[in-house]
């Protein structure tokens, strides 16, 4: 009812605007087309003027408006030069927005039609197209040095101490993997993958140096001040991994997999203080569009001290262990986890496609 | 020459003088409703249905952006008469669910992208003004030119068909990445949707080459005599450089297509690789292709593509900002020059969308260097438009003001391109809403006000009638402030990282101190998008209604349409086709307000 109201006062504006647009066509024929266009160009020519006021007096505004809503301080290293670069990019392309806009619609406003004005025949000048075209070439050298600079920094090899973790994206959810004490991520092959048999990533137990590999989900841990590599993987379309705060992006490619690394600055205790946020959380945005569940697809990473990420871990059940707890070294023999082999119960190691 | 060869035309206006000329070159065939207005090889016919196919196609788009702006706007509301008019499948309680969200948002972009800014805006002016302003009858092949028309319809045809299918329309995206494209399992609308979506834009690529082609032809070999290529509008250039970026990129994107229909169909693994689909339980047995090899073929085009939409709009407003600054464009050379570099680098540029895909850094680097390079062309243009204005002696007729407002968006996005070009910025700024800011800006706002442009100036040659000043003048102002309201803001939503392709952020931490933005959007986007009903009423009733244009010339040009009569026939000039003594520039010289291309040097004129 309240729709078809409001396509009722649509159309009623619609036959008012287009009335006053009729008479004044009329009203215009009567005066003469001439003063009528001087009229009107004139009306247009002041508006341009006061485009360009309210226009730049917003541009302010809006600036003050989301000044606090933007991210705030970066929460990893990597994201320091991220946001300096940002910060050298709007001074430059800042001042060259305000200049040409402001030239454009003044020149709109000062050159607009007038008996007496004479325009000025004017096709072509070489020295203003050489400065035009050097001077743009060297702010971009400059932005380019700077870019690439942090660029190389940014995406170089993870220093020798990071922590590695695997990231596997799916749909709608991320999957983490830890390689345990030997420090090595068993292998692993996909079509061994089953949600079913509590084997999410398809690792291979006839390899050994997967039974101490922890696989867990929705929730990351890492470190505060250590360096931390991702590598990234997906199981079944493209994802992204988006790290906000941590200025971090990459995606995660099925057959592919990749790596992004960066040193986290402040534990999430300590971004729940500085933001004020109680409820505050490190999340993995999916940026990468996977299907109807992209918008959910959101992981948690928990920056925690050294100790607590210890205690973590160690109470944390290797995949292993999960898929066959009498294999548990905890528990009570543990001579025969040495040969560990076993045949697998694989559906799908064999499993042929129907579709 | 050969153009009195593709001549059919029966002038409107004849002087016996005329006549007697013309005899043998026009022969007068019969022409029915069906020959003149549906099956027509006449390229001003052409040119409107192009139009007026892209118009549809914009209105249905622009419906779309209304719907999921509302779902954005608004996401915890019930809108029961959504569930009323699209079932519960779709709008489930009011609610657009999260598949026909994203069906949504891949429609508009790609009707948006493809359909209007590219058929609709290239396919109505180069159609409309290469012949007019080359001064030639026709194209070189009208036949093939109603071809291309003919494809892009039945192209339209296919892409409308896909909305009303069970499983909905193609949901990946414009950019439909592989490997959810390629499998109905991993989501619905890469079922049926996808392929008809496949299928539709194999007939556009068609209907673009076949335009592309006859662009290319004509305006290489039908030029009246005296028609140098430089004395060409820009326009025509414009027009000629696009056709040659789509004529080169759009086969590229076909053959990614292709292999993208034999990974669905027929077990091939061009893209796919190890992949389990938790939908079906199962693992695919499809190993060692790479889905990344899809992005490099889209983006081959994808990139050459944007400029395909921004030039013909570049090549509009030149024209209208001279006309109307009564002057001549400032650096026609350097305005060519930097067209031609632009051509050149759109096709070097390509893997600035993939930055974080996994790249290689080293070759990120490389397409950093040649991003920012191009921002050097564009920065080139918009100093000589900018030069154009000054001193000139400016009429504001609504086609002048649609070039202006052009210009600021165009200011606008090309700097926002600058930050994404930058690939240590783009890692935070991918995928965000910063980039939808941007392309919207920079090429959607833009590339449609360059649009309106050239629909008002052009209007009267179209149809013999003027459109309403007034209506007009409210259709600029407030499509341009709400454009700025719209897309303004997005950036900061970006730079805090908030993510495209989101139906709901309310559940993000990192991401929700935007729903009173996202709100505020929402309604001015339904407030422009009414605005453009207006302009729709404005064109359709002017058509029939409008005031009649009484001079050959109201704008006060020099290019050669406006020596045609005032509703040209088919072979567009009674008589010979006008001879070109100079380049089409010549306002306020030799204190005379314009001096037409018709008309020769004068004794002691230079040439400009
Ligand atoms: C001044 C020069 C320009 C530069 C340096 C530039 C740079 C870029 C970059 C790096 C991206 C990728 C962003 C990302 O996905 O993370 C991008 C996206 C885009 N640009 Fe530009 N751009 C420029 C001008 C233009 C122009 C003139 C147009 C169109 C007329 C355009 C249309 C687009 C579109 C459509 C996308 C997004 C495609 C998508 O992801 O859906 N850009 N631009
Ligand atoms: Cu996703
Ligand atoms: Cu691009």
């Amino acid at each position: 009812m309240s729709t078809f109201f409001l396509l009722l006062i649509l159309l009623f504006g619609f036959l008012i605007t287009f009335q006053i647009a009729k008479a004044s066509e009329y009203v215009g024929v009567l005066k003469g087309e001439k003063k009528n266009f001087e009229s009107n160009n004139r009306v247009n020519g002041f508006l341009m003027i006061v485009f360009l006021v309210l226009g730049l007096v917003g541009v302010y505004w809006c600036n003050e408006l989301f000044r606090g809503k933007i991210v705030g301080e970066s929460a990893s290293k990597h994201g320091e030069q991220i946001d300096t670069m940002l910060y050298i990019t709007i001074a430059i392309t800042g001042v060259v927005f305000v200049i040409t806009q402001i030239l454009l619609f003044w020149f709109a406003y000062k050159y607009q039609y007038s008996e007496k004005r004479k325009a000025h025949y004017f096709p072509h000048d070489n020295r203003l197209e050489v400065i035009w075209t050097v001077v743009p070439a060297i702010a971009l050298t400059v932005l380019v040095g700077f870019g690439l600079f942090y660029w190389f920094r940014i995406t170089g090899d993870a220093p020798e101490n990071a922590l590695q973790v695997e990231v596997t994206g799916k749909q709608f959810g991320w999957i983490f993997r830890y390689p345990g004490k030997d420090k090595v991520f068993g292998k692993k092959y996909y079509q061994n993958i089953s949600d079913k048999d509590n084997n999410s990533l398809g690792l291979i137990w006839d390899d050994a140096s997967t039974h101490d590999d922890v696989v867990v989900g929705n929730e990351m841990y890492i470190v505060k001040n250590q360096p931390v590599k991702l590598i990234i993987n997906s199981r079944d379309v493209i994802h992204d991994v988006g790290l906000v705060q941590f200025r971090q992006k990459m995606d995660a490619v099925p057959g592919t997999p990749t790596t992004l690394w960066f040193v986290p600055k402040f534990t999430t205790d300590e971004m729940k203080k500085k933001t004020g946020n109680p409820d505050f959380e490190y999340e993995i945005s999916c940026d990468q569009m996977c299907g109807r569940g992209h918008y959910t697809m959101r992981g948690i990473i928990k920056v925690v001290e050294e100790d607590e990420f210890k205690l973590w871990l160690l109470k944390q059940k290797p995949n292993y262990v999960q898929v066959f707890p009498d294999k548990d070294p905890n528990a009570a023999k543990p001579a025969d986890s040495a040969k560990a082999a076993v045949t697998l119960p694989a559906p799908a190691a064999t499993a042929s496609i129907a579709k | 020459m050969s153009n009195e060869a593709t001549l059919h035309g029966h002038p409107e206006i004849q002087t016996s003088h005329d006549a007697h000329h013309d005899e043998h070159g026009v022969h007068h065939h019969k022409e029915t409703f069906i020959t003149k207005y549906v099956f027509s090889q006449d390229h001003k016919m052409i040119s409107k249905q192009f139009l007026i196919t892209g118009m549809i196609w914009a209105i249905i788009g622009g419906l779309m952006s209304v719907l999921f702006r509302l779902q954005l706007g608004y996401p915890d509301s019930h809108f029961q008469f959504l569930e009323d008019i699209l079932g519960s499948k779709w709008a489930k309680g009011g609610q657009i669910q999260p598949e026909f969200y994203y069906a949504l948002v891949t429609m508009h972009g790609t009707i948006l992208v493809f359909f209007v800014l590219t058929g609709g805006l290239s396919g109505t002016f180069a159609n409309f003004l290469i012949p007019l302003q080359i001064g030639a009858r026709d194209m070189a092949s009208p036949m093939l030119n109603m071809l291309s028309y003919w494809f892009f319809l039945g192209a339209s045809v296919v892409m409308l068909s896909s909305l009303f299918i069970e499983t909905g329309p193609a949901s990946g995206g414009w950019t439909s990445y592989p490997p959810l494209s390629a499998l109905g399992d991993a989501s619905e609308g890469s079922k049926t949707g996808m392929d008809l979506w496949i299928i539709s834009m194999a007939m556009f690529v068609v209907s673009s080459l076949l335009g592309g082609l006859n662009y290319i032809s004509t305006v290489l070999n039908l030029r009246t005599k005296g028609m140098s290529m430089t004395r060409l509008p820009l326009t025509i250039w414009a027009l000629f450089f696009t056709a040659i970026l789509g004529v080169l990129s759009f086969p590229v994107l076909l053959s990614g297509f292709i292999l993208l229909l034999f990974d669905r169909h027929a077990g091939t693994s061009f893209y796919l690789s190890d992949i389990f689909l938790a939908t079906t339980g199962k693992a695919l047995p499809n190993e060692g292709g790479s889905a990344i090899l899809y992005q490099h073929l889209f983006w081959f085009l994808g990139h050459p593509e944007v400029y395909i939409i921004i030039l013909p709009a570049m090549g509009l407003v030149s024209e209208v900002m001279s006309v109307n600054s009564r002057k001549p464009i400032f650096g026609y050379i350097a305005m060519v020059g930097s067209m031609f570099a632009i051509a050149i680098l759109a096709f070097l540029v390509w893997a600035h969308h993939m930055f974080v895909t996994g790249l290689n850094p080293f070759l990120g680097s490389v397409f950093v260097l040649l991003t920012l390079l191009i921002a050097v062309p564009s920065a080139i243009k918009v100093f000589n438009w900018l030069t154009t204005l000054w001193r000139g002696n400016i009429r504001f007729t609504p086609a002048m003001l649609f070039a202006i407002g052009f210009v600021s968006t165009f200011i606008s996005g090309g700097l926002t391109g600058i930050f994404l070009g930058n690939s240590t910025l783009d890692i935070q700024l991918h995928d965000t809403y910063f980039v939808i800011a941007h392309f919207h800006i920079v090429m959607g706002v833009s590339g449609i006000l360059g649009m309106f442009a050239g629909i008002y100036h052009w209007f009267p040659k179209m149809y013999g009638r003027y459109m309403n000043n007034v209506l007009a003048y409210i259709h600029f102002w407030i499509t341009l402030i709400g454009a700025y309201l719209i897309f303004w803001p997005m950036h900061y939503e970006g730079l805090a990282g908030m993510p495209r392709r989101y139906l709901d952020y309310s559940n993000w931490i990192s991401f929700n101190q935007f729903g009173g933005l996202n709100r505020f959007i929402s309604t001015v986007a339904i407030i422009v998008f009414a605005v453009q009903l207006l302009f729709i009423f404005n064109f359709f009733y002017s058509i029939f209604k409008g005031r009649r244009v009484m001079t050959r010339n109201p704008w006060g040009s020099t290019t050669l349409e406006w020596t045609a009569p005032i509703r040209p026939g088919h072979g567009n000039w009674p008589g010979e086709i006008p001879e070109v003594h100079r380049w089409p520039y010549d306002y306020a010289k030799d204190g005379r307000d314009f001096i037409p291309q018709t008309e020769p040097l004068g004794a002691n004129e230079s040439a400009h």
